[in-house]
């Protein structure tokens, strides 16, 4: 059986609308850096990479190849992994997987994403089937807003409720030096804000940003030397749906539902609202925020309106959920999935500073993405059996 | 517009075409992505396009831990991950590492073909700049060969500021 | 390292202007790799994809055959690059202890896109793109450097094309079968010197599947798995100005690696046969020399003594190598399909007799600059 694999290190940039003083490679190199100062090792003690962003966000071809340059992967092997929306979070999965193989002992898992160097939309649109979807098909903001609009009419949720969550989180990220929107919010500006797309405002709703991530993995062996905090992954799981929109049900978060179960059973979890102390989750918009909670097991269908209402997940309450503000503060796409697991692992290895939730022991991360895509990786403080 | 299944899969028999589809010709749907790009060249980059566009200059710079002068330079050492800080101007001459008489035409091609592509390790740098090779006979060209660079007149901060690279006239 | 076998494999034939979608051929090659594996896809636990969004001209290309390969409900991910990373993440992943059955399916139609436009985008964009450079000019460059470096000739590239133009005849999947001579090599049209039109691989489409299971599941479902001994993978620099392109160091410390894993201490006498990367004829030989057949600047002499021929002392191509059908992405997993075949003993008029360990090898990027390699024996 493969290795036990601990987290020993992680680095992100100051995540900006644009960030017009770096190129590519560059803002990966940045990234990088900061995740070896932080685990206090060289590129010469990472034995292999990989890497993920989304093509068509800054139309260079073999990223991998070419990020060599401020990966560090120069004479090192390295690969590219992709899934759209989740790439940060199957980068995240690979780096795990490549240091339980027990072919590397340490593997540097980047996410990255300039997302002001293209037309995202224009870029976006084009996931769809050429022949049959391609011309009607716009964005990402719709289905989520369709989905909401559902979710309300069934449950007697309310715009409020999302907007409570858009309000704990842009809150949050006031506390994360790295987040790209560090304002602090009050229920009536998101109420405020312009409609993008109802029931959706514009703070309810992510950014697009250049950023980029390093999570460093080690194999149980190197991860002691490394580090006495390392953020030990118990399992991480995947699940995806259609290929034709027209071919999903939007009443209800199903791949996310699916993957945690199967995570959850792996990692012998069973009241995930008690026994997860903190939660970093891909919510693209304040209205999944509340939905999702329900697909996460946290509460019986219906009963998220109510958690966001009474505090549960705010930073002081009994689940604090993005601690780090969360994608509606951060998103370089093909970063912003291994950011929640990077923010999960500083959780558990107590060092989130002004962020912190105290004494966790374990956390979820999530990611989101590309047609209802969903992952789940679960961590912890002690070392999985 | 439907895409038609051509094999349908028989597990006993193998795979074997369906008699419908002898009517059915399939139809190819024709598409064409653009998007717009815009990419950063970051401050060294800016630095050496700078240099390039305003004073003639080739720049490049050197790796404090390893030596190596990269040429065009960069913020960090591709081999050894150092920071560079150190600028080095390397010479507009060099030495042509290998080349290429390119004889299709696409539309990709800064020039008509057939033209001539080089690598060049400039005099002072240790790595080579590829670029195209200009007014020299396409059947003389020889691996080792002196060039130097020819500076375009209305130069815009691009790589293409150098219009090509020239057969050195020693003097 | 707990042993991993592959115990179905499945391609396409490979050809210009394919009539079947992504998905159609997708299917095609899981049905058969499933069939080959005698197991369904019921069986398989997680599924690891390749595309490429320039490729297919679709972003997240990896939706387009979700549900084509069997992967719905299941654990997935895609990989970017040449197959045969693909395989290597779906053995990363058995031998994490997550997965047994792992499916591997990689697919592409050069016929579909415009491939200078392509690879001129694996080019930076800031320095290089605007040159117009692609694949086949910056093959040329390094054709150029390897053959004035170490005294080769552009007959000996196209001794390469002879011989593995003439295996592809003996290959029911290959897409340029032929009889030529050096000279109708060195007579086609020059493209960028010294690459020929007869030097380079075609435009293919096509699609490809492995199945890998670890040792404790293979026994189980497969009469005959096929063991993976070695493997290692390795990049170079990313600008061929900062790489001296006569030395391919990258396969050299990729081979290195897989070698170390599997044991072998002298390739040529210990390799029974070699499906290798060849792009452009020169390729074969350059990579040889990267894969330690024989020292730097050698290649030529491998093939000017027929080393490598069918009847020689070390085969390479018996399938007639990427240069008889090149679908991107594919074709790194084609090798390794055509090495698995060889070692049961399966690859028909192609095959090597009592090929007891196979070499399989992928690369990725411009030139070469990444490679991955991978030893399988019985």
């Amino acid at each position: 059986m493969g290795n036990r694999v601990g987290i020993v290190g992680v680095g992100q940039t100051h995540h900006r609308s644009k960030r017009s003083d770096v190129n590519g490679q560059e803002i990966i190199n940045e990234a990088v850096s900061r995740a070896l100062a932080g685990a206090e090792l060289t590129i010469e003690e990472i034995d292999a990479v990989v890497i993920g962003n989304m093509d068509h966000f800054e139309g260079i071809n073999y990223v991998d190849m070419w990020s060599v340059d401020g990966s560090g992967g120069y004479m090192k092997p390295i690969m590219k992994v992709t899934t759209g929306g989740t790439t940060g979070s199957t980068v995240a999965a690979a780096g795990y997987y490549q240091a339980a193989s027990g072919l590397f002992d340490t593997v540097l898992a980047i996410g990255w994403e300039k997302n002001s160097e293209s037309d995202t939309s224009a870029a976006i649109a084009t996931c769809a089937n050429p022949i049959l979807e391609r011309e009607t098909f716009a964005g990402a903001i719709g289905p989520l807003a369709a989905e909401y609009s559902m979710y309300m009419k069934k449950y007697g949720a309310t715009e409020d409720d999302a907007h409570l969550a858009a309000v704990r989180d842009h809150n949050n990220g006031a506390n994360n030096p790295y987040a790209h929107l560090r304002k602090r919010v009050t229920l009536d500006d998101v109420r405020n804000s312009p409609m993008l797309a109802y029931p959706i405002r514009l703070l309810d709703m992510c950014p697009r940003s250049d950023g980029a991530c390093a999570v460093i993995y080690a194999s149980e062996n190197k991860a002691r030397k490394i580090t006495d905090t390392p953020a030990w992954v118990v399992t991480t799981t995947t699940r995806h749906d259609y290929t034709h929109f027209g071919d999903a049900d939007w009443t209800i978060m199903q791949t996310l539902e699916e993957a945690s179960k199967a995570a959850y059973k792996k990692a012998g979890i069973k009241d995930p609202l008690h026994e997860f102390d903190v939660m970093e989750l891909y919510l693209p918009a304040s209205s999944c925020a509340v939905k999702w909670m329900e697909s996460l097991g946290v509460c019986e269908r219906g009963e998220a309106p109510e958690l966001i209402r009474e505090g549960v997940t705010d930073m002081d309450g009994e689940l604090p959920v993005n601690p780090s503000g969360g994608v509606i503060c951060t998103n370089p796409i093909g970063a912003t999935a291994l950011i929640r697991v990077a923010e999960a692992a500083l959780q558990i290895m107590g060092k989130a500073d002004k962020r912190q939730v105290p004494d966790v022991e374990k956390a979820l991360a999530t990611g989101f993405g590309g047609c209802s895509w969903s992952d789940v990786m679960v961590l912890s403080s002690s070392k999985p059996r | 517009m439907t895409i038609y299944i051509k094999n349908e899969i028989d597990l006993k028999r193998g795979y074997k075409t369906m008699d419908w589809k002898e009517d059915v010709k399939e139809m190819v749907y024709q598409g064409r992505i653009k998007v717009p790009y815009t990419w950063s060249v970051g401050e060294v980059g800016s630095r050496f396009f700078i240099e390039l566009r305003d004073k003639k200059k080739i720049w490049g710079d050197k790796c404090p831990r390893c030596g190596t002068v990269f040429v065009p330079p960069r913020k960090v050492c591709s081999k050894c991950y150092s920071n560079i800080g150190e600028w080095v101007e390397v010479g507009t001459k060099g030495t042509l590492l290998t080349f290429t008489v390119v004889r299709y035409k696409n539309n990709l091609q800064s020039r008509d073909a057939p033209f001539a592509y080089g690598i060049i390790k400039l005099d002072g740098a240790d790595t080579g700049l590829l670029h195209l090779l200009g007014e020299v006979d396409l059947e003389q060209i020889n691996i080792g060969m002196r060039v130097e660079a020819v500076f375009g007149e209305d130069r815009k901060g691009e790589i293409l500021d150098i219009k090509y690279f020239r057969p050195l006239k020693e003097a | 390292m707990e042993r991993v076998g592959i115990i179905g494999v499945g391609q396409t034939k490979y050809e210009r202007e394919k009539r079947e979608t992504f998905g159609e051929m997708v299917y095609e090659v899981v049905k058969k790799a499933l069939d080959d594996a005698g197991i369904t896809i019921e069986d398989i636990d997680n599924v690891v994809t390749v595309s490429n969004d320039f490729w297919d001209g679709r972003t997240i290309s990896c939706m387009a055959v979700a549900d084509a390969s069997g992967a719905y409900g299941k654990d997935t991910s895609t990989v970017e690059g040449d197959g045969a990373f693909g395989a290597l993440y779906g053995l990363m992943r058995v031998l994490s202890g997550a997965y047994n059955n792992t499916l591997v399916v990689a697919h592409c139609k050069g016929s579909e896109s415009y491939s200078s436009a392509i690879t001129n985008a694996a080019f930076d964009p800031i320095y290089e793109r605007i040159l117009g450079i692609d694949a086949i000019t910056s093959s040329a460059l390094q054709a150029k450097r390897y053959m004035t470096k170490y005294l080769l000739n552009e007959e000996q590239f196209a001794k390469v094309s002879v011989k593995n133009h003439k295996n592809a005849k003996n290959n029911p999947f290959a897409q340029l079968p032929l009889d030529i001579t050096v000279d109708d090599v060195l007579n086609s049209r020059m493209l960028s010197d010294p690459i020929k039109l007869l030097d380079a691989s075609p435009i293919s489409d096509g699609a490809a599947a492995i199945i890998l299971s670890a040792e404790r599941q293979a026994k189980e479902v497969s009469q005959n798995p096929v063991w993976i001994k070695g493997v290692g993978y390795c990049s170079d620099a990313y600008r061929i100005g900062d790489r001296d392109l006569a030395e391919p160091n990258s396969l050299r410390r990729a081979a290195k690696d897989a070698y170390k894993m599997a044991s072998i201490e002298n390739p040529l006498k210990e390799i029974d046969v070699a499906e290798v990367y060849d792009a452009f004829s020169y390729q074969e030989l350059l990579w040889m020399e990267g894969l330690n057949f024989c020292r730097s600047g050698e290649g030529g002499k491998l093939i000017d003594e027929g080393v490598t021929e069918m009847g020689g002392e070390l085969p390479v191509n018996p399938s007639g190598g990427v240069i008889s059908a090149h679908p991107v992405l594919v074709a790194g997993l084609t090798r390794i399909i055509e090495a698995v075949l060889q070692i049961r003993g399966d690859a028909e008029k192609r095959q090597v007799p009592n090929a007891e360990i196979a070499l399989a090898h992928g690369i990725n990027g411009m030139c070469g600059q990444s490679h991955c390699v991978w030893l399988l024996g019985k």
